[in-house]
């Protein structure tokens, strides 16, 4: 099965039940791969994440997106060189992730000039996830970890700042180098992988129930849009298509996050500027939130509440009544600090041209979600895509081009209210009970893949199911290593003081790109 | 202005009435209070929401004399978090060198105590008690922030097992 979803006049993806449009195109030779990339690049598509898998055949991933709809391909190498072509000269957001695959798998990015290593720190002998009877797999360098290689600036009074992996505060960890001179930063270096857990190892072999229960637990606070792109991707791989009802509340359960998220970091970034009665004043509605979210959904955080074929909530009349006035009373105190932020000099002032993301810059890397739309990248998968029984409700595109920190307080303000309208309809259209669908089983290995708008942005996910509903390969992407690029690209020229300001506003996942 | 004061006036005081658990007396060496220094050892973020959650007004952690400080030498308690990563056992080990004694060590989440989830991956080592003594832990994936604040006066009462 080697169709083309492009022909000379365009695009033709396959229409899903659920989500957005999706193809999955194998491919055999090298060759094809990267003229399929070429194609894509061509078509507009970004570069949303490459990665490796070892069935059968080891095989290599990438995924693009496209206004149409999600492409994901697949190429098998060739066990007697493991090499493929590096996308590092298409898409500039391409060596990381090819550096992550030769770290785990032992391929080989052809082409790419940065080999540093990425996700392996040098404690392993050989990549841990290579094929362990191919000796071709082992020669892949490690160093002590305290001898990585960042970029070097010289220059009269330049010096370097580094940061981490342990920060001062209840934060994630990870590597920061910055090169300074005065108080200006010239060049910001990120370095990842202290979070590594090994996930693609433990998808291995489990059951979908287990997978969608580690899928919540990629990054806690995506636990909603992580399990849902899961799932989707599993139903496509089984060919069903979940009950109305649950499509409907698993949107309300991604809006639920993606209000609860936004108004952490809309707190979080009056904080850092100074103001700290902001925090108090969020913190404290998204506490109600959680508090809502346990009594109707079972949990805080809303983790395990999507499993594949529906849902593991309903909701009950009262509970509709309840959320509803959960709408109303947000709706209305968010309105409140939205003025106290609009009015207030001195917020405006640390907000206002800080930290700007170009929108050529943010069109390079293929960055969405949040950041995206702040510099003028109107995609939303939400609004975008008409296949789902929910877009007759969707919310409006929220869209900004000044790029700056000021602008991404400003998204995620319209976003809370956009979502606090779209979460309304759908309690009130509520089709029916959701009802869970049974998987039916195949005897061959089937795959899948979708695509979900997080809070953050585009979360891809792709599975490969064995007979007897056995997980074989599993990867989710979260958007966050695309927005550590994003956040090397704004912060250069700003004051180093006002990086935790940036970095809040972007809000990458470190578990999320870690993985 | 005015209208974040008015804000401020108008939202008042919401901080819940303390609970007082009689498991959770206060050695004099700490003198009701305590400074926590976090450390996340490969977490998926979920226990850092609940971190962050007990400094909401609502559970407001600084009202029960506790607080987190950014430098480990200002700490009486390590906060660990996560399945303890390989990446991450350097790091630990180092903050856990830098703090002065006596001090207590807590683990919070099913990840802290036995590696979690992620039990059993080629890149966790399972759980804090594979690295450190632990004094406390505070179970669940994430535990509430209730189940946090009273595990971390819980760290006040209960006694090392070695000095
Ligand atoms: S215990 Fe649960 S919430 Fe906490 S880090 Fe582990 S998986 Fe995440």
């Amino acid at each position: 099965m080697n169709e083309r979803p492009f022909d000379e006049g365009g695009l033709c993806l396959i229409p899903s039940e659920e989500g957005i449009p999706r193809a999955l195109l194998p491919l055999d030779l090298p060759e094809n791969y990267l003229r399929e990339a070429r194609f894509l690049k061509s078509s507009g598509a970004r570069l949303k994440g490459i990665w490796g898998a070892t069935s059968e055949t080891p095989s290599l991933y990438a995924a693009f997106l496209l206004k149409e709809g999600l492409v994901v391909l697949s190429l098998s190498l060739a066990r007697s060189t493991l090499s493929f072509p590096s996308l590092s000269g298409l898409f500039p957001a391409a060596g990381r992730f090819e550096r992550t695959v030769r770290d785990l798998f032992g391929f080989r990015p052809e082409g790419l000039s940065d080999l540093r290593l990425q996700t392996n720190h040098g404690l392993w002998a050989r990549p841990p996830l290579s094929d362990p009877d191919n000796p071709l797999a082992s020669d892949s360098p490690s160093s002590p970890p305290e001898n990585y290689p960042f970029v070097r600036v010289s220059g009269e009074g330049v010096h370097e700042i580094p940061v981490g992996p342990v920060h001062a505060g209840i934060i994630e960890p990870g590597h920061f180098r910055f090169s300074v001179v005065g108080e200006k930063v010239l060049r910001l270096e990120t370095r990842m992988g202290y979070t590594h857990k090994g996930i693609a190892s433990l998808f291995h072999g489990r059951s979908l129930a287990e997978g969608a229960r580690l899928a919540s637990r990629i990054s806690g606070d995506s636990a909603v849009a992580c399990s849902l792109v899961f799932s989707q991707a599993v139903e496509q791989a089984a060919g069903i298509a979940p009950s109305e009802g649950s499509r409907f509340v698993r949107a309300i359960l991604l809006e639920r996050e993606r209000i609860a998220n936004h108004l952490g970091d809309l707190g979080a970034l009056g904080n850092d500027a100074g103001l700290g009665a902001a925090l108090s004043l969020f913190s404290r509605l998204r506490e109600r939130l959680h508090r809502t979210s346990l009594t109707v959904f079972g949990h805080r955080l809303l983790f395990d509440t999507i499993v594949p074929g529906g849902v593991s909530a309903s909701l009950s009349a009262s509970a509709i009544g309840h959320l509803l006035g959960e709408c109303d009373d947000l709706t209305r105190e968010i309105s409140q600090l939205e003025r106290i932020y609009a009015d207030h000099g001195g917020l405006q002032d640390r907000f206002q041209n800080t930290g700007i993301l170009l929108p050529e810059v943010a069109h390079l890397y293929g960055v969405g979600g949040v950041a995206g739309r702040a510099s003028g990248q109107a995609f939303d998968a939400r609004v975008d895509h008409r296949g789902d029984p929910t877009h007759r409700f969707a919310p409006a595109l929220s869209l900004d081009h000044t790029g700056d920190v000021a602008a991404r307080v400003r998204i995620r303000f319209l976003e809370i209210f956009e979502s606090l309208i779209f979460t309304r309809s759908l309690l009130l259209h509520l089709p029916e009970p959701p009802l869970s669908m049974a998987l039916p089983d195949a005897p061959e290995p089937r795959e899948g893949c979708a695509l979900v708008e997080g809070f953050r942005g585009e979360v891809i996910g792709w599975v490969r199911l064995l007979q007897g509903e056995v997980l074989e390969s599993v990867h989710i992407q979260d958007p966050s290593p695309l927005l550590w690029h994003a956040l090397e690209a704004a912060t250069p020229g700003n004051l180093v003081a006002d990086f935790p300001l940036i970095n809040k506003s972007f809000n990458p996942s470190y578990s999320g790109t870690d993985l | 202005m005015w209208k974040l004061l008015w804000k401020i006036l108008k939202t008042g005081n919401l901080t819940e009435a303390q609970k007082t658990d009689p498991g959770c007396a206060t050695p004099s060496e700490y003198r009701h209070s305590a400074a926590i220094r976090h450390l996340d050892a490969g977490s998926c973020n979920g226990c850092e929401l609940e971190l962050s959650a007990l400094e909401n007004p609502v559970v407001s952690l600084g009202s029960r004399g506790l607080s987190f400080v950014a430098s480990p030498r200002h700490a009486d308690i390590l906060l660990v978090t996560g399945p303890v990563t390989c990446h991450m056992r350097e790091a630990l080990e180092i903050t856990s060198e830098a703090m002065p004694s006596p001090k207590r060590t807590v683990a919070v989440g099913d990840c802290a105590k036995d590696g979690g989830i992620f039990r059993g991956s080629y890149a966790v080592l399972d759980g804090l008690p594979q690295v450190m003594e632990v004094d406390v832990f505070v179970p669940g994936c994430p535990p509430k922030p209730e189940e946090i604040v009273e595990g971390l006066l819980r760290a006040f009462a209960e006694k090392k097992q070695t000095t």
